[in-house]
Order: C-alpha cells, then structure tokens, then sequence
C-alpha cells in the first residue's frame, strides 16, 4: 500500500485481565489524514487496545510507535500531552462543572497564577464554533442533552494540538443531524492531517466516513482492509467469523391480542412525560420510536415505578399505583435500563451476584437463593446469551458492553417477567450479540412475554414491533400498528409533523 | 484471601517486633485455670475495638459512616451501671442498655436512609449529643458498681478463656451468618456499590441501611458493657473516647473501602488486632508518653501506604503480577492505577 508512513504503529500488543486474554499479539497502524475504523464485536478488545494506547492499561507485551519513536504511555496524561486524545464511549465528563470548566479542564488559562474565566469561556466558544455548535459556555454541563455531551467531549480532545484522535462509539447517543456534524468535524480534521481512530457499531457509519479499517476477533487480529475494497458482507463474517444469515421481520404475521396486560390511561409525570395512553398486551412486542430525549426512558420509568406517576395504570385488569421498583417487580414487571453503569449493574460485584441480584432481592435478605440454585441459574443464563468469558465468579466490570447488558438481561430474564422492558438494549453492542438479544424478544413474544421494546434504530423497533407508539417534545403523539405500510420513513414522517396528518 | 495478606503481614511484624523486645512475648499459661499471655491480652483488650468495628465494617460497606459508635459505648455503660447500682438486676440492667443502643443506631439509620442527611452528619449528632446524654445518665458522676456477674462481661473467664475473647467470638459468628450465609452481605454491597442500581434491582435498600446502623450501635453498646465492666465503673466522659477512629481506621486497614461496596469481616479483625498490638508494642518497647500519640501516627501511615498497590508499585518499580517477558520497552513501561 502506498500509503505516507505511519504515525502511529502497534505491534504484537498482548494484554490479559485475571481470567480474561483480552488482547493476543494485536498490531494497528493509523496514517495521518485518514479516518481508520476499529471493528470487531463486544468483546473483541477494541476498548482494551484504545486503553492501552492511551495509558489506561499497560500492556503486558508488544510496542508502540508514535512518529517512529518508540513510547509507553503510563498515563492519559502522557498519552494526551504526546498528541493523541480520546474521546471514550461512556462520557467521562463532569456534568456538574460548565461547559467551559470540562472543555478546558486541566488546561485553564491562567493569569497571575489564577484562572483567567474570560479568557477560559472565549476558548472554549470558539473551539465549539469549530463543531459549528453554539452553546451557552459557563451554564452546567448536565442542562445539555447527552448527545451535546458528547460534543463537548469531542471539543475537549480537539483543544490539544492533537496529532491522533480516538473517537470510541462518539455516535451511538447521537441523533442523524448531530452524526452529520460530526462527520464534518472528523473530515475537516483529517484534511489537517489528523489520523483518527473510529469505533462504532454502525456499518453503514464505517462505510460514509473511514478510510481503512482493523478488524479484531476474539482479541485476535483479523486483518487490515481499505473500506473501498471490503464488502459489508464480508466485514460482518470477518467480525463474527461467520455468514450472517439474513434477519427476516421477526414478529411474523399481524396478530390481534385478546389478553390486555398493562394498561395505561393518562399516566405522566409533569416535566417528564406528558400524560400517555397505551396498551399493552400479553405476548405484545410494542416499539417506542422517537428522538433521544423525546421521553421514551421516561415511559419506561414510569411503567415500572421508578419514578412516581400521576394518571391510572393497571395490570391484568387491577388498578395498580406502582411507587417503587419493587412493586412493579412484584406485579412480574422488569426493566433492563439504557444506562448500565449508572442504573443497572453493580461493577463491585461478580457476574454471578449481578445476576441473581433481583431474584435475590425479591426474597429479601433472610432467604438466600442456594448456591445450588446460583449456579444453576447463571451457568443456564451465561451459556445461553454467549456471556464471554464464561466464568461467573469474575467482577463484571471485567466484562465488555455487550457481556455487560447480557448480565443485565439474565438478571431479569430469571425473574420470568410478564412484562419485560428494554431500554436500548443493544446500545454499543455488536452485531452478533445484536441479532441474539432479536431474536430473544422474539421468543420471548412467542412465549407470551408482553415486550416494551425502545430503541433508537428503527429498522430494529420496526423489525421487532407488533406496534409502534411514536413519542416526540415528551409527547406520545402516535400510535401505529406494524401492517406493512408501516416503514421506517412512515415514522420518520410521522415524527417530523408532529402525528398531525 | 490474597487481600488479607498484607495485613496479615503487618500484624506478624509487630508480633515479631514485640518477640524482640519481650523473649517471653508467645509465652501463653494456665495460671489459677485463667489463661495468661501478651497474646490473650492483646485479644481481651482489643475486643470492645473489634466488637465496634465489625459494626463499623457493614456501615462503612453501604458507603456510610458511623461517627456516634464513641458515645453509644459511653451511653451504653452508663445505663447500665446505673440499672445495677440501683439494683434493678444484670439481666435487665443490660438488656436496656443494648435496648437504648439499638434505638439510638436505628435513629442514625432514619436520619441516613428516610430523611437522606449524610452519614458522616447524621452520626455526628448523636457523637455529641450522645456524650451529654451519657452524663445525663450519669449525672455527671463516674458511677462506681460492685456486682461479681457484672465483672464477668468485661473482666471475667469462663473455661479458662476471658469472657470477652468469647463474645467477639460469638458476635463475628452471627455476624459471618446473618452475612455470608443469609444475603445480608450481598445486598449491603450492593447498595454500597450502587445505590440507584440497586433501587431499581428492587433492593430495600432503606430498611438495610436502617438495619445496619442499629448493627453497629448494638456492637457498640456490648463494647460499652465491657468498658465498664471491665473497669467496674461508668465515666461518660471518657469510655469509648475516639474508638470511632480506630474502628474505622481498623475497617480501612483490614482492606474494605470507604467509598463502600465489597467488605471483609476478617480483615476487619486483623486491622483491629494490628491496632491493638500497635498500643501493646508503644508500652513494651517504651516510647516515651508525650510520643505515643506521634509514634501510632507515623506506624499506621505506613502500614496503610504498604497496603496501598499503588505505593508498592511505585516504590518497587514492578507490577503486583509477574508479567510475560517484554520486548525492547521494558525499562519504559510504568504503572498506572
């Protein structure tokens, strides 16, 4: 490949958590001026080669080379001071700090040895201007919308005179208009020269923006292609090393549905969620569809007490007020939230205590699940969602997304729910893991499970759904039954207007 | 287990320093059907420390504080001495006593879960109105008591072995239980971990942490029944004074984290016995008074620095773990954590 030389080279980089061979010999080069996109599934050691490149994790073997110099990072520090900065997956910002304070955090503009705010709030408008973005600098981080967030963090690692920038799953809570700026952000910074590392879970996001790609497998290198010369086809069997075969509309034929479950009549919860009617079915797969922020984790929380709602809800015919989670727990509800590391799991904890933790918690304290039983239970659930590594007993922190939200899943899985609610559940994860949480709903649905099913790609709400019920501003503005004049573009349309037709 | 080592480490060096000041350090006898040793007594004394900070340990594990364990052991003596010296009965004297403890750590536990004020405050309220309550009791007297049965809590033996030895015994026993065996202890980490998670796993997570803090006092107020005991008498100014810190400093060492989530009772009762031994080894080998206070400082900041991984990896240049043989940038591979 005649390519300029490389700024970035590694090689034979091997890196082991206890019980897990994260990385085995792994190289990746990035040239200046090029979009290069990290592909491989939840699991495969993406997140582990970015840290290791950044100075999270020291590898165990292997070198890095930056302009041809050998370096070793020991700290993001050092990583961001030699020129190569990190946007991360989860935002790792302050959200109770300003916008200002997070962009140049660590870097403040001083004068007398005090920090000069004028100035800090003047750098920190122009470098988002950059991203053609204008926000107001010194109000708090968290009156912003996560995908804004996310932004903010992109300006933050622009702000070095970076010469490499890592940009980890950066689209995965943004909405099409804000992927599209960002988009322009990244080509305007490879015209300059920049090499950018580019990791998602969107294909067709690899396909619009990189130049090269590095696939990775089970911690092993697979390969490294020009995206112009490799199929989609061909990437997807290279990430799970196999042929994927094709996904058919998983809800089959429309049914009608005798058994209401859970209905809600003008449930809300004022700022929140405007009140909402919806009902939903036994063995009922119902979408929410609707932009980030439209309410759609808002009906979800509201549906399974974690919040208190006003309006009239019932289940199975009984008028219910659910005030806490475990009420709804107890009327056989579950719900397996967007964000794992804040509401769903306990990163202290093993995979084995994660899992039983709601089983557990149903019982109360006085009467422990038995071990017998545990292990049982996990060792079923581990092997039927493909949870990797395979050992129970390590803390799930240790464990990549996707295995992360498997956790999550088996954990309210065994509760056997009537009514299980999915709040983004295949977020950040890839596309094998993807296709198995489908095809669970699926049979879940099959088996009578009713299924609150929110996501962000339509096509899989669509794929999914027997119904669909748009929400936008906080408004539930539509509800359409899946027929087959139901298209991704029909709620796109249908979003747009507002439900007005 | 290999989060005990290091402080199991510790505790044998400060024997061993001990071994070379006093020859007869090990030496354990059966005088007069008592046991009697350097060893036992590190064990009898250092049981009030143990009893309060095994309390301390679950508080600390639900990402809490307890400050008010001091007094509660002063209110605890208090009460009882004054029940006997009024001959109201041991029994009663000291089932009111723990009953008043109880109250008092369910009290901290309402502040912290229902009305939501931070631990470390919470507590701190019944740290100091906890005092003024003790010689309220005590009306401002120290309270001196003659009663044999009494004796035996804090001072006594029972089949050779001081009775305080085999309470700690029995309390870290119902302890492991209600912890290890029930689900108690995976739930407190849980919500030590992870408060909003655990809500929505459906974790009570109020009825816990109530729980919890009613646990601790109730340590507390059998620690305060052998204070006084021990010394037969009830000084609500002084019994218990500043143990809250050994305890939690006896938590800390013993490897659980102050931020909550995963605990060690057994860890919990190495640091209380390397605490214990540390005041045993100042009077053996004879710090001078006036530097006792100075000499524990600078013993505990070093054994909390060995403990760190941090430290050790800074200071020996290596990791914990034996690495695979690198190539070329070994000399330049540093650790962070």
């Amino acid at each position: 490949m005649d390519a300029p030389a490389p700024i970035l080279r590694m090689s034979g980089i091997g890196k082991e958590f206890p019980g897990v061979r994260a990385l085995d010999r792994v190289d990746l080069r990035l040239l200046p001026g090029e979009v290069h996109a990290l592909m491989g599934e939840n699991g495969a050691g993406k997140s582990t080669l970015i840290k290791v490149l950044t100075g999270v994790h020291t590898a165990d073997e292997g070198a890095v080379e930056l302009a041809g110099k050998p370096v070793a990072f020991g700290s993001p520090l050092e990583a961001r001071q030699a020129g190569i900065s990190t946007v991360y997956q989860e935002v790792n910002l302050c959200t109770n700090l300003s916008v200002a304070e997070n962009i140049l955090i660590g870097r403040e503009p001083r004068r007398f040895g005090r920090i000069d705010w004028q100035r800090m709030r003047a750098r920190a408008r122009e470098l988002l201007a950059r991203m053609d973005l204008d926000l107001d600098v010194s109000a708090p981080l968290s009156s912003y919308s996560l995908a804004i967030q996310q932004m903010v963090a992109i300006a933050r690692a622009l702000d070095v005179e970076a010469r490499v920038l890592i940009l980890d799953e950066p689209t995965s809570s943004l909405d099409a208009d804000e992927v599209g700026q960002l988009f322009q952000v990244m080509r305007r910074l490879k015209d300059e020269g920049i090499a950018i590392l580019f990791v998602t879970h969107f294909l067709d996001q690899v396909y619009e923006i990189s130049d090269r790609m590095t696939i990775l497998r089970n911690g092993r290198l697979v390969g490294e292609y020009l995206t112009r010369e490799l199929s989609q086809v061909e990437l997807v069997a290279k990430m799970i090393g196999q042929e994927l075969e094709a996904l058919d509309k998983l809800h089959g034929e429309a049914r009608s549905f005798a058994t209401p479950l859970v209905e809600a009549r003008d449930l809300g919860r004022p700022g929140a969620i405007e009140p909402f009617t919806l009902t939903i079915h036994e063995g009922q797969v119902v979408g929410l569809a609707g932009l980030l922020g439209s309410g759609r984790t808002e009906v979800a929380r509201l549906l399974f007490g974690a919040d208190h709602a006003a309006g009239q809800l019932s289940i199975g015919g009984e008028p219910v007020t659910l005030r806490t989670p475990r009420a709804a727990m107890g009327h056989k509800i579950a719900f397996c939230s967007e964000n794992r590391k804040r509401d769903g799991l306990i990163e202290d904890l093993t995979v084995r205590e994660n899992i039983v933790l709601a089983l557990q918690a149903t019982r109360g304290w006085t009467r422990p699940v038995p071990r017998e039983q545990q292990d049982e239970l996990v060792d079923k659930y581990v092997k039927a969602l493909r949870i990797s590594p395979p050992n129970p007993e390590i803390p799930v922190r240790n464990l990549s997304g996707g295995n992360q939200q498997k956790v999550l899943l088996a954990r309210w899985l065994i509760l056997e729910p009537r009514l299980l609610i999915l709040d983004e559940p295949t977020r950040g994860i890839d596309v094998g893991a993807k296709t198995e949480i489908q095809r669970l709903v699926a049979e879940l649905s099959g088996g009578g499970v009713a299924v609150l099913f929110i996501s962000a790609e339509l096509e899989e709400v669509l794929r999914l759904s027997h119904k669909v019920a748009v929400l936008r501003d906080r408004r539930m503005i539509a509800e359409l039954p899946n027929d087959d004049e139901l298209t991704k573009d029909v709620i796109m349309e249908t979003i747009a207007s507002g439900g007005r037709t | 287990m290999r989060r005990l080592l290091w402080p199991i480490l510790v505790l044998a060096a400060l024997l061993l320093v001990n071994l070379i000041f006093t020859p007869g350090f090990f030496s354990i006898q059966l005088r007069e059907g008592h046991l009697y040793g350097s060893l036992i007594d590190i064990l009898r004394f250092g049981a009030p420390l143990i009893l309060v900070s095994l309390g301390m340990t679950l508080v600390i594990a639900t990402g809490g504080i307890d400050l008010s364990v001091g007094s509660i052991v002063a209110i605890s003596g208090a009460l009882a001495c004054l029940q006997i010296s009024q001959d109201q009965g041991l029994f009663a004297a000291v089932a009111l006593a723990l009953g008043l403890c109880t109250l008092l750590g369910a009290w901290n536990g309402f502040l912290v879960a229902a009305v939501g004020i931070q631990p470390i405050i919470a507590t701190l309220i019944l740290m100091v109105a906890g005092r003024g309550l003790a010689q309220l009791i005590t009306d401002g007297q120290i309270i001196t008591v003659n009663d044999p049965a009494f004796k035996l809590i804090g001072g006594g033996y029972l089949l050779t072995v001081p009775f305080g030895i085999l309470i700690v015994i029995a309390v870290l026993a119902i302890t492991v239980f209600l912890t290890r065996r029930l689900a108690l202890g995976m739930l407190i980490e849980s919500v030590g971990g992870n408060a909003e998670a655990s809500r929505l796993a459906g974790i009570r997570a109020r009825g816990i942490i109530v729980m919890v803090y009613a646990f601790a006092a109730l340590c507390a107020g059998v620690a305060g029944l052998m204070i006084s005991s021990n010394v037969s008498s009830a000084d609500g100014n002084n019994a218990g004074l500043w143990i809250e810190l050994d305890a939690i400093l006896a938590v800390v060492i013993g490897g659980t984290s102050l931020a909550g989530g995963r605990f060690s009772l057994g860890g919990t009762v190495i640091g209380a016995l390397i605490i214990q031994t540390l005041t045993t080894t100042i009077y053996s080998i004879g710090v001078p008074p006036e530097t006792t206070l100075l000499f524990k400082a600078l013993v505990v900041t070093a054994v909390c620095l060995i403990q760190s991984q941090a430290f050790r990896d800074k200071v020996f240049h290596r990791r914990g773990r034996a690495a695979p043989p690198r190539p070329v940038t070994e000399e330049k591979v540093r650790v962070s954590t």
